[in-house]
């Protein structure tokens, strides 16, 4: 019996879209294995949840306990070794990155984070995952078991949404080491609502915006393409403070892999290309024809993001509209 | 109370890579090397702790190659007060990483273990939280502002839509990212004062790998693109394209 153990990421009462990738890559695994997949659903969550998964671990905890990565990672650690999984799978989310190495450390195995396929070789799983922010990709055999990874969301197919033949309840442990992790608040960040590495589309600014105070020019595109789109930015613009570190994009910001992305008003340093090469399709605006991000894009357009953003969201809203 | 920041050297974030003849690792050849940025970040965090009396003092550990030492008196040079080297090798394993620094942790006091978020190599964003697995101590990791009073360290966090504060109980371990703290360049007097400062060198108690890297490649490269035109008259046809040839938006 090889069956694999996905990790669905929940947020406010809900279970995100990316965990149907997350099984969805596991049921890749346990389908070469003929094994079978468990999603566990750390967090409370309403109604019935439709993941691809053949059985639901509910985890119901209080969004306190949920936020003690190392009460969840007990409890995911204890269903592993009680069950034997070969193979566990998280997303790379903010939340999958915390816990998967509390997780795999609990386990004594390595883990291969943000892993951009993943197959079973000779009876191991072999994962690919981009290094020096994709300027690289390695292929990692992985020997210890169970074989631990992370998942880079907007990658792997997602599983069929169809509920799970069987449900069951995961066990918390009662001792979970470590105990004394305590959350005090949560302060949203203004204007953020998708997190930029789990977005499908991009919309980013550089140091050609020439100050924080053109970025709704950036915003109201990001509004005109809709809820799965989310504000990016360059390694200058985070430098000069005119935007937060979360939204930063490249080797010392995110690794990203939108569906369409934006570089608006960026030059394309080699760090900046590193972290957006592997979108879909990347479109460019820039002022300079000889911009190396125009050696990276799919579409360009020569001019003044000034006058080229608004007539951008118009047309684009026109669209969405009809 | 002691503070001590794991480090690791990394290529610059600006160097091009090239892959060795062997295909599953880097050629080193003109590289050069630095301190993790998020490294920085947890260098910075725990001088500014030194500086405000909280700790009384900032030790430097790594696990490297004798090349490592540049990067420890660099640390020196920016202020903190002694390094150890613990001689062994990084693979792109960071649960073997993570028992090796946590092997010298232990026989170390330190109220709180700092590291950066990542390192931008493997980008693996893993070894603070294993660190702390293994010595049993508390966690935060993405860590933008770290205080410590009373035995507790109140910490800022980056996640997804917001900042979230955390409280945990010292000894505990903390991984930290760009937010507050500016790294400091060293002043030459710095520099001058970390000649003599003292880097300890171990062997370091390493674990074969769990898992083994079989081949590093090139990302594909993207087929040339074209400049749809110049100016707002372009977007029309861009917007079509988007549709019609793409369907993304």
């Amino acid at each position: 019996m090889k069956d694999v153990l996905a990790v669905a990421d929940t947020r406010d009462g809900g279970v995100l879209g990316v965990s149907r990738e997350t099984v969805g890559a596991a049921s890749g695994l346990a389908e070469a294995w003929g094994g079978s997949v468990d999603a566990a659903i750390p967090g409370a969550t309403e109604g019935e949840v439709a993941l691809g998964a053949d059985r639901v671990l509910r985890m119901p905890l209080s969004n306190e306990a949920a936020g003690n990565p190392d009460l969840v990672a007990g409890a995911l650690a204890g269903q592993v070794q009680g069950h034997g999984y070969s193979a566990v799978v998280f997303a790379a989310t903010a939340r999958g990155r915390d816990l998967a190495p509390r997780v795999a450390a609990r386990l004594d195995v390595p883990l291969a984070t943000d892993v951009i396929a993943a197959s079973v070789e000779e009876d191991d799983v072999v994962v690919r995952r981009p290094v020096y922010a994709g300027k690289a990709i390695a292929r990692v055999r992985m020997l210890a078991r169970p074989a631990v990874i992370s998942i880079r969301p907007n990658v792997f197919e997602r599983a069929p949404s169809a509920a799970a033949s069987s449900a069951d309840a995961l066990a918390t442990p009662a001792d979970v080491g470590a105990g004394t992790y305590r959350v005090l608040g949560f302060e949203p960040s203004r204007d953020v609502a998708l997190d930029v590495a789990e977005a499908e589309i991009i919309v980013s600014g550089g140091r050609g915006m020439q100050g924080p105070d053109h970025w709704h020019l950036l915003a109201e595109l990001r509004d005109a393409l809709g809820e799965t789109a989310a504000l990016g930015a360059s390694r200058a613009v985070v430098d000069a403070g005119w935007r937060p570190h979360a939204e930063q994009v490249g080797q010392t910001g995110k690794t990203v892999t939108p569906k369409l992305y934006f570089a608006v008003a960026i030059s394309g340093a080699i760090q900046h290309l590193a972290g957006m090469r592997t979108a879909s399709v990347i479109v460019a605006v820039n002022r300079d024809a000889e911009a190396p991000i125009f050696g990276v894009a799919d579409y360009g357009i020569v001019g003044d993001a000034f006058e080229i953003l608004p007539e951008l969201a118009r047309a684009i809203r026109e669209l969405r509209d009809n | 109370m002691k503070i001590a920041v794991c480090v690791k050297r990394v290529p610059d974030t600006g160097t091009r890579i090239r892959i060795a003849d062997d295909g599953r690792s880097l050629s080193s050849d003109g590289v050069k090397f630095v301190l993790n940025p998020y490294d920085e970040f947890a260098v910075e965090a725990a001088l500014q702790l030194a500086e405000a009396g909280v700790a009384d003092s900032v030790t430097l550990l790594t696990l490297g190659p004798e090349e490592a030492k540049e990067t420890l008196r660099h640390g020196l040079a920016l202020g903190a007060h002694d390094a150890v080297l613990l001689r062994g090798e990084t693979t792109m394993d960071g649960w073997a990483t993570a028992q090796a620094l946590a092997a010298e942790l232990a026989r170390r006091e330190d109220g709180l273990v700092l590291l950066g978020a990542k390192a931008v190599d493997d980008d693996q964003q893993q070894v603070g939280p294993m660190v702390a697995g293994v010595l049993g101590r508390p966690c935060v990791t993405s860590v933008t502002e770290v205080e410590v009073a009373d035995s507790v360290a109140t910490c800022r966090r980056a996640v997804e839509g917001g900042q979230e504060v955390v409280e945990v109980d010292l000894p505990a371990v903390a991984t930290v990212t760009k937010g507050r703290y500016e790294p400091r360049y060293a002043s030459l007097r710095g520099i001058m004062m970390a000649k003599r400062k003292p880097i300890a060198e171990k062997e370091a108690a390493q674990v074969a790998p769990g898992l083994v890297v079989e081949a590093i490649e090139y990302p594909p490269e993207r087929q040339p693109g074209r400049i749809v035109g110049s100016g707002t008259e372009a977007v029309g046809e861009l917007v079509r394209l988007l549709r019609e040839e793409e369907g993304v938006v």
